[in-house]
């Protein structure tokens, strides 16, 4: 090994907790890469070869009922590869040992072999024998979550009709890797599955003998997917057609990119800032060993070392701390990965899934943090190489500190001397002060970023379950009904209050953009319901007109007093110019919000609900589901506080994990900006220390120089944070919003105390584990070597 | 010059004080056996080749180090006895230390290095009168950067008397300095000890300053090898080299 090498080792080794801290630094933004788009890739693959094998189909439709004659036309579409026409209804279920009714999507197999879109994994068991009516498949997630194995029986209320139903397998579909049932906001295995039957079975229990009410379509390699999707519209629309939709539409497909959209917001915004931070650090850290190390390079060169080889020395030691950092971050990452993937497994239901991140993130990861940490170095090293080799070899000139600002300051306000110290030294190195504000800022900016996850919850959840929802349950009826249904209602067991709606799916348009939404058209009395103004207050829902949440106003480019044209997508079908009287604050789903007089008026009829929000006393709630799970007219019966579980559950699990990682990673910015700064400084100010210890200062007032200092420059971050934080939040909660989800920008005071308090925390307790070799240093031997 | 001390009241009082410094195997006898007494307002000059024990003797009379065995007597106080923290209000309330290499703090000005001490002495001057003391009443707000090496060692005295100790020890104080600059830095040290009666011990290698001295102590081999009286201590003024 060469003599210069040998350095590096040992160089290295002498700064081991610097080099550790700055690695540590960069792993964070490795770790975040490799985490996030590893993942992304994983999900993506797997997904794509998914869909692939199990030919996912590309357009999907639902009708009212349509004869099987029309599919020829539908085949001839310009663009249609494949054509698979489907019964699908719902059904309640009555499952042993649940109180509760469940429900379940009916889906028909064709009446013999499999489906030729949209093909079913089998697991186990075999599929429904077309001879035996009462056989049925199930979704395996559902199946294991009630643990009903293949041969086993289950109830269930079919078109009104009681049923024992058999099961003879378990499945899984492209279709339905995430499942989420009428009307919820979470996926719920255990009360909510999937039912795979034979079509004759199926047409049998739906009155759909020689129709169809369901169309999947796979489309050939270039054709126009929207022009497909008008035909179809066109072609189903006399049989109540309720809109043909791509997979931008389609469920389970929409989830899964909502996942990967925000892992991609994730690998964009966290790793630049620890990047950036970890190569200004190494630019810290060199630099002050360069500085040390001015009179060797001086010696090099004069015994006739190049400058490149000299320029190659350092450049290997940065190198060196990059690697380490890079293995750190690939190691966690990696590990963070599976974690992640395995807990996707809960939600997605793959056939498998695994993390293959593939090459592509390691090696991007890597070269990215090597960059940083070279261009940190390059700076360092260049001025210290230009010398010439006497220059370098006798000692630098001193600081030259100045009066300036700081002597008036410190005379105005009678400042102590330790402190003059202080900002002299503040003022004399000002780029050292900056990294480590700008660091420390960082660090309390991805602090607010990953808190302010908590107030978005809290925001959420008020707004969809205290104020927006106040209903203990929602009943999903097969067909609309009269409104007299609200009065029906109140003869159920412990319903105290009923209030129906009518929900209608919509095409919305505005100009050329158009979307498909639902439509929910309500009681402006109603109690239970409510819709939220920007503050998130409860406000009247307008007599006339359109309400529309924020986020699709902003898609379709609508304002208030604007015009929309809403097209329903069931019968009567007539577009109708609407003016939106209503912009709201709504973070799950797009629904639409009108007054049902007012739509029904429209459409000429009189007013009708699909859906009923109930009030129930809850002592009586058992009564209530025994009697829905016998009401023919039930399609399905949601428990609000059911959702509310579910959904802090996941909280719980995922989100809070992700946030108190990010939040270590936050600090660990903190910890490595900070104890590096201290121990250069300490480094520097040795024998100025001691100097002040022979003069009879305590150890407490010497350690204050250095833990002041620090403590000085992170008390200035930190409002630079929260004005960084602020952007972070925002560029995360954008970020993180899709169709389905949108997120409002709200960061609490405690966010911002929080962040503060923890960066405050991790400074000091970084700059003390500094202060402690403060104690170690020998006043003599200190002394005893010259400035 | 200054009289020799009427009344030799004893203030500092070492005895049998050794000092073995141990690296691995090796152990190095700094002191080997060192009783020795200062007393109030004397001049004393520690003469001595390298590594006879002259500045590990001086540091444990400062508080700065403790010895191996033996006792070091402050008046009637024990400095043996004390831990870091006792050694810490020993030097803050009673010791001025002035050193080879100045050891002032580069960021603070004249004025701001004297004031360092005096904001956490009892009774101090003030800064501006300790360094009118010392000849720098024109250099008050300037850097350690902007002074020569002798007023950069003149604010160090300054900077050591200005809480009024009752002892200024120096190392080497001239060590770093030509003649007619050593000159003006032993002429303040000698008129603070005149005006304040502040127990002075000097260490140099250089033979010639211990005319300026009441007492000259011989060191080597980390002994005491003589102690000479002088009743008639020059003025520095009247001292070359």
């Amino acid at each position: 090994m060469r003599a210069l090498d040998r350095k590096v080792l040992r160089d290295l080794r002498t700064i081991w907790a610097q080099a550790l801290a700055i690695a540590l630094v960069l792993a964070c933004g490795v770790m975040v890469l490799v985490l996030s788009t590893g993942t992304q890739r994983s999900l993506t693959e797997t997904r794509d070869a998914y869909y692939e094998r199990h030919r996912f189909a590309d357009v999907f439709a639902s009708a009212t009922r349509a004869p099987l004659g029309l599919l020829p036309r539908i085949a001839a579409i310009d663009g249609v590869a494949q054509v698979e026409a489907r019964i699908v209804f719902t059904a309640m279920l009555d499952l042993e040992g649940m109180a509760e009714p469940a429900s379940a999507r009916v889906i028909s197999l064709p009446a013999l072999g499999e489906p030729a879109l949209n093909l079913p994994l089998l697991r186990s068991g075999r599929l429904p024998d077309p001879l035996q009516p009462d056989e049925v498949a199930l979704s395996e997630p559902f199946a294991q979550a009630n643990g009903l194995q293949p041969g086993d029986r289950f109830r269930a209320v079919l078109n009104g009709r009681l049923r024992t139903l058999v099961v003879t397998g378990h499945l899984l579909s492209p279709e339905y890797i995430y499942t989420i049932g009428p009307g919820a906001m979470m996926p719920d295995d255990t009360h909510f599955g999937l039912i795979w039957m034979r079509e004759p079975a199926a047409a049998a229990a739906s009155d759909l003998d020689g129709a169809f009410n369901d169309l999947t379509l796979s489309l050939s390699r270039g054709a126009h997917t929207e022009s497909v999707i008008a035909e179809l519209d066109r072609i189903l629309a006399p049989y109540g057609g309720t809109g043909a939709h791509g997979r931008d539409r389609q469920m389970s497909h929409v989830f899964i990119e909502g996942e990967l959209t925000q892992l991609g917001a994730m690998a964009r915004v966290l790793p630049p800032v620890f990047l950036i931070v970890s190569a200004f650090l190494v630019n810290m850290v060199l630099g002050r060993l360069i500085a040390l190390e001015r009179q060797q390079i001086g010696l090099f060169k004069a015994i006739g070392y190049a400058t490149a080889e000299i320029v190659l020395h350092y450049l290997k030691m940065t190198i060196g701390i990059g690697v380490l950092g890079v293995l750190i971050g690939w190691g966690m990452g990696w590990w963070l990965g599976h974690a992640m993937t395995t807990l996707y497994t809960e939600y997605f239901r793959f056939p498998w899934l695994d993390y293959r991140p593939g090459a592509a993130p390691l090696v991007v990861s890597g070269l990215l943090a090597l960059a940083a940490v070279v261009i940190g170095a390059v700076r360092a090293v260049a001025a210290a190489v230009r010398l010439a080799p006497a220059v370098a070899m006798s000692p630098p000139a001193p600081p030259v500190f100045r009066r300036g600002w700081v002597g008036d300051l410190g005379a105005a306000l009678a400042l102590r001397q330790t402190t003059m110290m202080i900002l002299r030294s503040l003022s004399r190195w000002p780029g050292r002060a900056a990294v480590t504000l700008f660091g420390v800022a960082g660090s309390v900016a991805v602090l607010v970023a990953s808190f302010v996850t908590f107030d978005i919850i809290d925001v959420v959840m008020e707004d969809i379950f205290d104020k927006a929802n106040r209903q203990d349950a929602t009943l999903l009826l097969h067909r609309a009904v009269g409104e007299r249904a609200e009065l029906d209602a109140l003869s159920l067991p412990g319903v105290l209050l009923a209030e129906g709606v009518y929900a209608v799916p919509i095409r919305l348009g505005h100009g050329s953009r158009s979307k498909l939404v639902s439509l929910m058209a309500r009681d402006p009395a109603a109690r239970l319901t409510r819709v939220l103004d920007d503050d998130g207050r409860p406000i009247p829902l307008p007599d006339s007109g359109v309400t529309l949440p924020e986020a699709l106003a902003d898609d379709l480019g609508l304002r208030l007093g604007d015009r929309v044209r809403i097209e329903l997508l069931a019968p009567p079908r007539a577009p109708w110019d609407v003016t939106v009287t209503g912009i709201i604050r709504q973070s799950m789903g797009q629904d639409v919000q009108m007054n049902r007089s007012a739509l029904f008026a429209l459409m000429n009829e009189a007013p009708q609900v699909n859906m009923l929000n109930l009030a129930i006393d809850m002592a009586s709630l058992s009564a209530l589901q025994a009697q829905i799970k016998e009401t023919p007219a039930a399609a399905g019966f949601t428990l609000w506080a059911d959702v509310r579980g579910a959904m802090e559950a996941t909280m719980n699990e995922s989100l809070i994990t992700m946030t108190l990682i990010f939040s270590a990673l936050g600090m660990l910015i903190t910890i490595g900006v900070v104890y590096n700064a201290a121990r250069i400084q300490l480094a520097e100010r040795a024998h100025e220390l001691a100097s002040l210890r022979v003069l009879g200062f305590r150890r407490s007032e010497v350690g204050y120089v250095l833990v002041a200092e620090q403590m000085l420059l992170t008390v200035v971050a930190v409002p630079v944070g929260w004005v960084a934080g602020y952007g972070f939040a925002r560029l995360m909660t954008q970020g993180f919003s899709t169709d389905i989800i949108s997120l409002p920008l709200m960061i609490s005071q405690a966010t911002y105390a929080q962040s503060a308090l923890t960066v405050l925390a991790a400074a000091l307790a970084s700059v003390l584990l500094v202060r402690r070799r403060l104690d170690r240093i020998d006043i003599v031997t200190a002394l005893k070597q010259k400035e | 010059m200054t009289p020799a001390p009427t009344a030799r009241l004893p203030i500092l009082t070492t005895e049998a004080v050794t000092k073995v410094y141990r690296t691995g195997a090796l152990a190095v006898h700094a002191l080997a056996g060192v009783s020795l007494t200062l007393y109030q307002s004397e001049i004393v000059v520690l003469l001595g080749a390298s590594g006879s024990g002259k500045s590990t003797l001086l540091n444990i009379l400062g508080g700065l180090d403790q010895p191996t065995s033996g006792r070091v007597m402050f008046r009637d106080q024990d400095l043996t006895a004390l831990g870091d923290a006792g050694l810490t209000a020993f030097r803050r309330a009673h010791v001025g230390f002035v050193f080879q290499f100045y050891n002032l703090v580069p960021s603070l000005t004249a004025r701001e290095n004297v004031a360092l001490v005096t904001e956490i002495a009892d009774h101090p001057m003030r800064p501006e009168e300790a360094l009118e003391r010392v000849g720098l009443a024109a250099r008050l707000d300037h850097f350690p950067s902007e002074l020569s090496g002798g007023e950069q060692q003149r604010v160090a005295i300054a900077r050591a008397i200005a809480k009024r100790p009752e002892i200024l020890l120096c190392d080497e104080p001239t060590g770093a300095l030509d003649s007619k600059t050593g000159v003006t830095v032993l002429e303040a040290l000698v008129e603070v000890n005149r005006d304040l009666g502040t127990t002075t011990a000097l260490i140099t290698h250089n033979a010639e300053i211990r005319r300026i001295a009441h007492r000259v102590i011989y060191m080597a081999d980390g002994r005491i090898a003589r102690v000479e009286e002088n009743t008639s201590p020059m003025a520095p003024a009247e001292v070359s080299w």
